[in-house]
């Protein structure tokens, strides 16, 4: 029978011999003779299986590798589907996160900013159209519609976002408290985040945020320098000034409070200061726990989007920092460049996407009106809306969309290694730059490529030094 | 094959001595899952209440009442020979004929796969040689 090695990616180095399988997402180590026998099989019109056990010096064994290997799924009959799976979960996916726009004002206007700026996804006139703030109402009725619509998950999340969110801290405020009293009755935990700008984080606002235990994540993109080069007011003049005192004081509050760890949101464009000293100033000189840097949304020829250079240098400036995460590793001890960490989590648990990411699963954004999007980032696009928090989701639009969204009908991922990582890329992203949030985001493959490439010599290292500290990552 | 190998040495390797490397080592997670599943179908018959568990129980002619020709598996008629190459299927998937089709359970897992819709392609359903 003619067999052939399923589509992986193989690691070979002084860590031991490791592949990652794209059937399964299955991470093996496998002695010399057993890689031998996979790298063997690895060929395009793939081998004869009994031609090959009768050549080799020690069949019987040879036959046993193999049948592991099989039984693994690695190795498959040439030319055999792989099972087919299913197009869609059980529907009605039960809600994990409700993103809520409380608001789709922002007082600042960060030059690549997509909401504001040429990429815009809303069809209104202005900022995205409608209401500008979110009544406290709608934010009662997004709490009651999130509970009745989370089926039997004891936990769910609310993510508050913008605009700038704090812009309307009186919704915010409204539907924690309102969250508060009703999640009881449901018998459910609630998490709450927010991402900010910072620019109005008063002592107030910060007991509040620090009290119910926020997740908070700050939009900043570096140091003066590098925060002033884009995140501007309207009148151009930079926010760094009026920022950095403000984190400061969150910093210190939530440390004091002992509270979630709060994290940095840089966005990277063309041009910006290495990664590793960004990533140095925003923990040490900041604070910050955690730092999470992504390449900047753009329609082709905005100039301060990635080239395809500027995402090989950005590559190489996380691989810079990505040395120091599995020192860290090494050591023991937590590193705080959060791409890296979430990426060793899915590897570690073996994550095997179908979509790219929650939206229109178990995540969904709310516009100020009440409006359900696909994601935060999709609200108030009336051609991706799906429902109302009033009336509910619209099931059929919802499922047809994921139908069409499901990486098996993404020719272009058949043959990439990644695609249970990626599944294709961002909707919207892929919306932006092509018109179509149903499309794989081909320009930047090589870029997912190399993060997971990078991702997994990093996951071997560590496997093999100090596998301790991966159970931190596993799935209960 | 080991999960995080708590016997490093495989089965048929008696002579290396203690420090041989295990052939395959889960890693992550979702390897451990597969080599538990792979570990639990070997070793012969099992019982169903065997501990650990096999993830895959036997389904089919063994454990699904089917009364007969006048009603369809699920208990219906309107797939019964509408058109006959349906009832391939019926037989097929829930081993309701076996004998006269290869069955779906042990000897020919994959023997419907080259056909999306058995309506229009039903003729790429090759014959299998026993």
């Amino acid at each position: 029978m003619q067999l052939r090695s399923v589509l992986h990616r193989r690691l070979s180095g002084e860590h031991g011999e490791f592949v990652y399988l794209a059937n399964s997402a299955a991470i093996l180590r496998l002695d010399a003779a057993t890689a031998a026998v996979l790298d063997a099989f690895d060929a395009a019109d793939g081998l004869d299986s009994a031609a090959w056990l009768n050549a080799q010096p020690e069949p019987g064994r040879a036959e046993t590798t193999l049948h592991d290997l099989i039984d693994l799924g690695a190795i498959r009959p040439l030319g055999e589907a792989e099972p087919p799976r299913p197009k869609l979960p059980p529907m009605p996916f039960p809600l994990a996160t409700l993103v809520l726009n409380v608001t789709n004002k922002c007082n600042l206007s960060c030059s690549y900013c997509y909401e504001y700026g040429e990429d815009k996804v809303g069809d209104g006139v202005g900022s995205s159209g409608g209401k500008a703030r979110m009544d406290d109402q709608t934010a009662r009725q997004s709490i009651d519609f999130l509970l009745r619509s989370s089926g039997a998950r004891d936990q769910v999340s609310i993510t508050f976002f913008g605009g700038e969110t704090l812009l309307n801290f009186d919704a915010i405020r409204a539907a924690t408290e309102y969250a508060e009293q009703q999640s009881a009755g449901f018998g459910k935990r609630v998490h709450y985040s927010l991402t900010t700008n910072a620019t109005l984080l008063t002592d107030e606002i910060v007991d509040f945020l620090t009290r119910h235990r926020f997740g908070i994540t700050v939009s900043i993109d570096g140091d003066r320098d590098e925060q002033d080069r884009h995140r501007t007011f309207k009148s151009g003049k930079g926010s760094f000034d009026v920022v950095e005192p403000r984190i400061r004081h969150l910093l210190a509050t939530n440390k004091e409070r002992r509270g979630r760890s709060i994290g940095a949101r840089v966005t990277v464009t063309a041009g910006a200061t290495p990664v590793v000293d960004t990533f140095r100033y925003l923990t040490e000189e900041l604070g910050f726990d955690e730092v999470g840097f992504a390449p900047v949304t753009a329609a082709l020829g905005r100039s301060y989007g990635l080239g395809e250079q500027g995402y090989e240098r950005l590559l190489r400036e996380f691989g810079e920092l990505a040395e120091h995460y599995v020192a860290a590793a090494l050591r023991d001890e937590t590193h705080g460049f959060a791409n890296l960490g979430d990426l060793l989590r899915e590897l570690h648990q073996g994550v095997q996407k179908a979509h790219p990411c929650g939206a229109g699963l178990g995540l969904l954004g709310v516009s100020t009106e009440g409006e359900l999007g696909l994601c935060h980032r999709f609200v108030e696009s009336k051609s991706h809306a799906v429902g109302t928090v009033q009336a509910g989701v619209d099931e059929q639009k919802r499922s047809a969309f994921l139908e069409q969204a499901h990486v098996d009908n993404k020719t272009d991922c058949t043959q990439c290694f990644a695609r249970p990582l990626c599944a294709g890329g961002c909707y919207h992203e892929a919306h932006v730059r092509y018109g179509d949030a149903t499309r794989a985001n081909v320009h930047y493959c090589e870029w997912i490529r190399g993060f997971v490439d990078l991702g997994l010599s990093c996951y071997a290292r560590i496997q093999a030094a100090n596998p301790r500290f991966l159970t931190r990552f596993e799935a209960q | 094959m080991t999960e995080r190998a708590p016997d490093p040495r495989p089965a048929d390797d008696t002579a290396s001595g203690p420090a041989a490397e295990p052939r395959i080592v889960a890693c992550n997670q979702k390897a451990r899952q597969l080599a538990q599943m792979v570990l639990a179908r070997r070793g012969g018959a099992r019982a169903l209440t065997q501990d650990p568990p096999p993830t895959q129980y036997p389904y089919g002619c063994t454990t699904v009442f089917a009364p007969g020709w006048e009603v369809d598996s699920g208990n219906g008629t309107h797939g019964l020979c509408q058109p006959i190459e349906r009832d391939l299927y019926d037989c097929y998937h829930t081993c309701y004929w076996p004998a006269q089709v290869p069955d779906g359970v042990t000897n020919a897992p994959t023997w419907t796969q080259s056909c999306g819709a058995p309506m229009q392609d039903w003729k790429s359903i090759d014959l299998v040689f026993p």
